[in-house]
């Protein structure tokens, strides 16, 4: 089995053999990071460009660990000290970009599609790193890699995404990787959260947080974001911690050795409370590790010899 | 379309070379202080721990046996579109100061020995590292060579050695394939 494609764009165009052999491949590069040296010289040679329009701390640091720790070169460009300042397209970012001849480029966009659009234009290998409230493939691979190391297996699990799922790219790409592998997944937030047609997708929607965690395996937080509460889509952050606030108070409806997850960054007692954040169901430390594996085994695959 | 498949050694022969290499190592090293095995994925693993126990048995005493993948430090591998799978690498101890019994199947080009070297040294700083394999069959490409051979098997380039084992063939034997072009 090997990765026959040019980009990885997002989960729902992959396959499940395709998810396990990214998984597996995650799996073997975990151990390099524990090594006294931290490197092994497979993309020796290899530049990868970040390209990223928005802001990240955890998502390019992870690209960017991850690339070294294989050899490669990188080069991280973001969009306020670029020449996006000074009105280029994206298009023209790209080309250019291009005709420096790298090999592989991250691309994170506030545009759902951008990452297509430039798959479309250029021939090197491009990596989603997050496209508008579309895709973040490499937050769900990261996950699935998260939940299949604690639990051994991603099939028949129950698992629960809770908050904003209507903005929420993590959301989407974890839906279709783990309705892929065989899991079960509910969602619950505020009503103005909710895509109307989230249904379709295959997920049992709660309005409650309580339901929508009853006897869970993994319970997935997403971060409120703060920066959409001018579009008013929520009252107050008050509000929202008071009915979907993650705590001592309602943990205990999941089974007994949940997990508790987020993509980071938190919010501490508006989503999760500190307690849980830091506690022993939480496994979001090992999401931020698990990540640069991920992105390893991505670029590795990616990279190939003469097409 | 004829395949000619030549059995060369069979479960007793490669057993009674197995017992011998463990001897060498034991002779050469002057014992087990600071000795480690090291089975190359994925044909050395198995040798290695075969070693591991007929070591125990003479001298009652488990030296410590890792795993290594070389997959990432191969010379060929930006050179073709197909990516081997990587296999887990699994050393749980330093190998600072130790004496390093690198195990493999069979030593052929010595390419995978260069890419196991490089490997190893990212992991520590040996004392020395030496070479047990259980086929030689010649053709080196670089200037490698085995400390410990179970069987020296001169082979022509369009014949395949193949060391099948218990654990992942269901049978001990070493066998030359003919490449059926000719």
């Amino acid at each position: 089995m090997i990765l026959e494609r040019k980009d990885i764009l997002g989960i729902k165009e992959l396959s499940k053999d395709e998810i396990l052999l990214i998984l597996d491949t995650a799996d073997s590069f975990i151990e390099i990071s524990t090594r006294e040296i931290k490197k092994v010289p497979t993309l020796r040679g290899k530049t990868v460009i970040n390209l990223f329009y928005e802001a990240s701390t955890r998502t390019r640091t992870s690209f960017e660990i991850a690339a070294k720790r294989l050899s490669a070169d990188t080069i991280n460009i973001s969009a306020s000290t670029s020449s996006v300042v000074k009105g280029e397209t994206l298009l023209d970012t790209a080309r250019n970009l291009e005709a420096m001849n790298p090999d592989v480029i991250v691309i994170r966009h506030s545009a759902a599609g951008a990452p297509h659009m430039l798959a479309g234009m250029v021939k090197q290998s491009i990596i989603n790193a997050g496209d508008g409230a579309h895709e973040h493939p490499t937050q769900a691979l990261l996950d699935m890699m998260t939940i299949r190391a604690k639990k051994g297996r991603l099939e028949n699990l129950n698992i629960a995404i809770v908050g904003d799922i209507a903005h929420s790219r993590v959301a989407r790409s974890n839906i279709y990787g783990l309705k892929k592998m065989g899991a079960q997944v509910t969602v619950a937030g505020p009503a103005t959260m909710i895509p109307r047609d989230i249904e379709q997708m295959g997920v049992t929607v709660y309005s409650s947080l309580d339901e929508a965690i009853k006897e869970v395996d993994v319970i997935m937080m997403l971060r409120i974001q703060i920066e959409r509460q001018q579009q008013n889509i929520f009252p107050s952050l008050r509000e929202y911690a008071q009915r979907f606030c993650l705590s001592k108070k309602n943990i205990s409806l999941a089974k007994e050795d949940v997990l508790v997850m987020h993509p980071g960054p938190i919010n501490r007692g508006v989503e999760i409370s500190p307690d849980i954040a830091d506690g022993p169901y939480s496994v979001i430390l090992d999401q931020v590790t698990n990540g640069v594996a991920v992105r390893m085994a991505l670029l590795y695959l990616l990279t190939g010899g003469k097409a | 379309m004829k395949n000619k498949n030549r059995v060369v050694m069979d479960a007793e022969a490669i057993d009674r070379s197995l017992t011998r290499v463990a001897y060498e190592i034991l002779e050469k090293n002057k014992g087990l202080d600071d000795l480690v095995l090291i089975g190359i994925r994925t044909g050395g693993i198995c040798l290695a721990n075969r070693l591991q126990r007929k070591i125990a048995a003479m001298e009652g005493i488990e030296v410590p046996l890792g795993i290594l993948d070389v997959t990432l430090y191969r010379d060929d591998l930006l050179r073709t579109n197909k990516k081997p799978r990587i296999g887990k690498t699994d050393i749980t101890f330093s190998l600072d100061d130790k004496k390093v019994v690198l195990v493999d199947d069979v030593l052929f080009t010595g390419r995978t020995i260069r890419a196991a070297m490089d490997a190893l040294i990212d992991f520590g700083r040996p004392r020395l590292i030496q070479l047990a394999v259980l086929i030689d069959r010649g053709h080196r490409e670089l200037p490698i060579r085995a400390d410990f051979v179970g069987k020296n098997l001169p082979s022509s380039l369009w014949e395949d050695v193949s060391v099948n084992l218990t654990e992942k063939d269901g049978v001990d034997e070493v066998v030359i394939e003919m490449d059926s072009e000719e």
